[in-house]
């Protein structure tokens, strides 16, 4: 069990300084999701067009790997078609469940990979993906 | 008391976890299990195993002895006066559900008051508010004070006339408070209510006297105290239980059935559905039996001067804040460290062998009101050393070097 494989620089970064936290004005697709199990919530916010997903923001509170995962999460999606997002979403879970999987599209996220050797905090990491989901599905 | 020799009988506690040797201090959520409470249940589904009440067989009559010896113990461990006042469950959330669906349901209306504190566990504050909403009652909530402990001024006042139940922690599973419960249910019973006494942490950790408190319920669970998981018990004064329905309906706890109408058997097996837990209740019998054996006052004090120490140690680490009175903690400390959160903690102490809670401990409106999402949480037990709490400390020294180099 080596700490590093689950708090990597890149993580410790979005954490210390997340991407994209905050609300938009207007009014946009907004998910409110918590883990009741541990308390850690997060407010995802998605706007999209035309199929495409213009802009993504959150708040919420939470440990490292939530928040981190939050903010990788907006960052990657920002830009992407919706079935784009989703694919990226499915590709997530394959790397919680320890599967090799690529991020040519936003490769940070790779830096969560060490996640499956910690299974208590696969649901942390999973917080801001299963937001999104049902945002997409809203 | 020797911990030494105690550690000796926890086959769990000796063994390694990631490359360290396992510091267990998740006792509030579970504690482990004594030799002598595995081999209990061992025993019963060597040789004993069979359903209660029932067979007319040897088995049949071992069992009933085995599971209705536990009641007895159960009994004399809270000092309750017959055993007949203690009812079987699956731990204390049951307990305190069958009090609110049975007891509660049937004695509250619109006008009437359930009070309770801030400071209560999940299991003692959604069975009242569920019970709150089905008949109109209303949920008061005497105030804390700004330690965390109850002020009696503020009971006074918050319990009125129209008070039907007073429900109460005995002891916080997060601040580690005692609750002044035996003068908590002299108000109640001077204004006319009951009180129900959520006994989860204190059963294990000192000597609980039933009739002293004059308690008119009292939950406890068994896992808690060195006994198996899915075994706790309701005591409740007979003349209540008398009055109250069963909430579950079934085999074992009738007495005749008709096409139309049954009836129920006597206490305490009218509230006992189905076949019990019956390893469970042996498996508890064994763990009182080995409490009593060390001696409620003497883990008492064992805790007593574990705790001061880990409050003396964990004052020295730098942005360490810790929730509850400055003194009197029971069995556990709460509390966060600077900016980290607790589960990012929680998953480095781990990875020193450090066991320990974190999160919102079933207390989310006592999170609330400490201002806090979650916390972090070391609970102690018989088994635990001076050694044990340096290791924390130890552990979280390093969790802070760790977090202020990985930014």
């Amino acid at each position: 069990m080596q700490l590093d494989d689950l708090y990597r620089r890149v993580i410790m970064d979005h954490y210390k300084n997340p991407r994209n936290r905050g609300r938009f004005e207007d009014d946009v697709v907004t998910v409110d999701l918590n883990n009741p199990t541990c308390g850690d919530r997060i407010s995802l916010q998605l706007k999209t067009k035309d199929g495409v997903v213009e802009d993504a923001r959150f708040t919420g509170e939470g440990c490292s790997i939530s928040m981190s995962s939050a903010s990788m999460m907006t960052e990657a999606v920002k830009g992407k078609t919706i079935d784009q997002a989703l694919d990226m979403a499915n590709r997530f879970s394959s790397l919680m469940k320890g599967e090799a999987v690529e991020f040519d599209d936003y490769e940070e996220l790779e830096a969560l990979s060490g996640v499956n050797k910690f299974p208590a905090r696969i649901k942390c990491a999973t917080l801001a993906w299963n937001a999104l989901r049902k945002g997409i599905d809203e | 008391m020797n911990t030494a020799l105690i550690r000796e009988q926890f086959p769990i506690l000796h063994q390694e976890i990631n490359g360290h040797p396992l510091v267990y201090l998740d006792n509030a959520a579970t504690s482990q299990k004594p030799l002598a409470v595995i081999e209990a249940i061992k025993h019963y589904y060597e040789y004993d195993n069979s359903n209660v009440h029932r067979g007319v067989h040897t088995l049949g009559s071992r069992a009933t002895d085995a599971y209705e010896g536990a009641r007895e113990k159960v009994a004399r461990f809270l000092n309750a006066k017959r055993s007949q006042e203690i009812i079987f469950t699956r731990g204390t959330t049951t307990a305190l559900n069958l009090v609110a669906s049975s007891y509660g349901r049937a004695n509250c209306q619109e006008g009437d008051e359930i009070v309770i504190t801030p400071m209560e566990h999940h299991s003692n504050l959604i069975p009242w508010q569920q019970v709150a909403k089905a008949t109109g009652a209303t949920l008061k909530y005497i105030p804390l004070q700004e330690d965390g402990s109850v002020d009696l001024a503020d009971v006074e006042k918050t319990i009125t006339e129209n008070t039907k139940i007073v429900a109460i922690a005995h002891v916080s599973n997060v601040l580690g408070v005692v609750n002044p419960v035996k003068e908590i249910a002299a108000i109640a019973h001077r204004k006319g209510a009951i009180i129900v006494v959520d006994g989860a942490q204190s059963t294990p950790h000192m000597k609980v006297d039933v009739q002293d408190i004059d308690a008119d319920f009292y939950a406890f669970s068994g896992h808690k105290m060195c006994g198996p998981t899915g075994i706790g018990a309701l005591y409740g004064k007979k003349a209540l239980l008398e009055n109250m329905e069963p909430i579950e309906f079934g085999g074992e706890m009738i007495d005749d059935v008709g096409l139309y109408e049954s009836t129920w058997k006597e206490l305490p097996w009218k509230f006992e559905g189905g076949t019990p837990i019956i390893a469970g209740a042996v498996g508890l019998g064994a763990a009182i039996d080995f409490l009593e054996s060390i001696g409620l006052d003497a883990i008492a004090q064992h805790e007593s001067r574990l705790v001061n120490y880990a409050l003396g140690r964990l004052r020295e680490v730098d942005g360490l804040k810790i929730y509850g009175p400055a003194e009197r903690h029971v069995g556990l400390v709460t509390f966060n460290l600077d900016d980290v959160h607790p589960h990012d903690v929680a998953t480095v102490l781990d990875s020193k062998g450090v066991a320990v809670r974190a999160g919102h401990h079933c207390c989310q409106p006592l999170m609330r009101w400490l201002k806090a999402s979650a916390t972090a949480r070391a609970s102690f037990y018989l088994y635990n050393t001076e050694a044990d709490v340096d290791a924390l400390v130890s552990a979280l020294i390093q969790t802070k070097e760790y977090f202020g180099d990985a930014t």
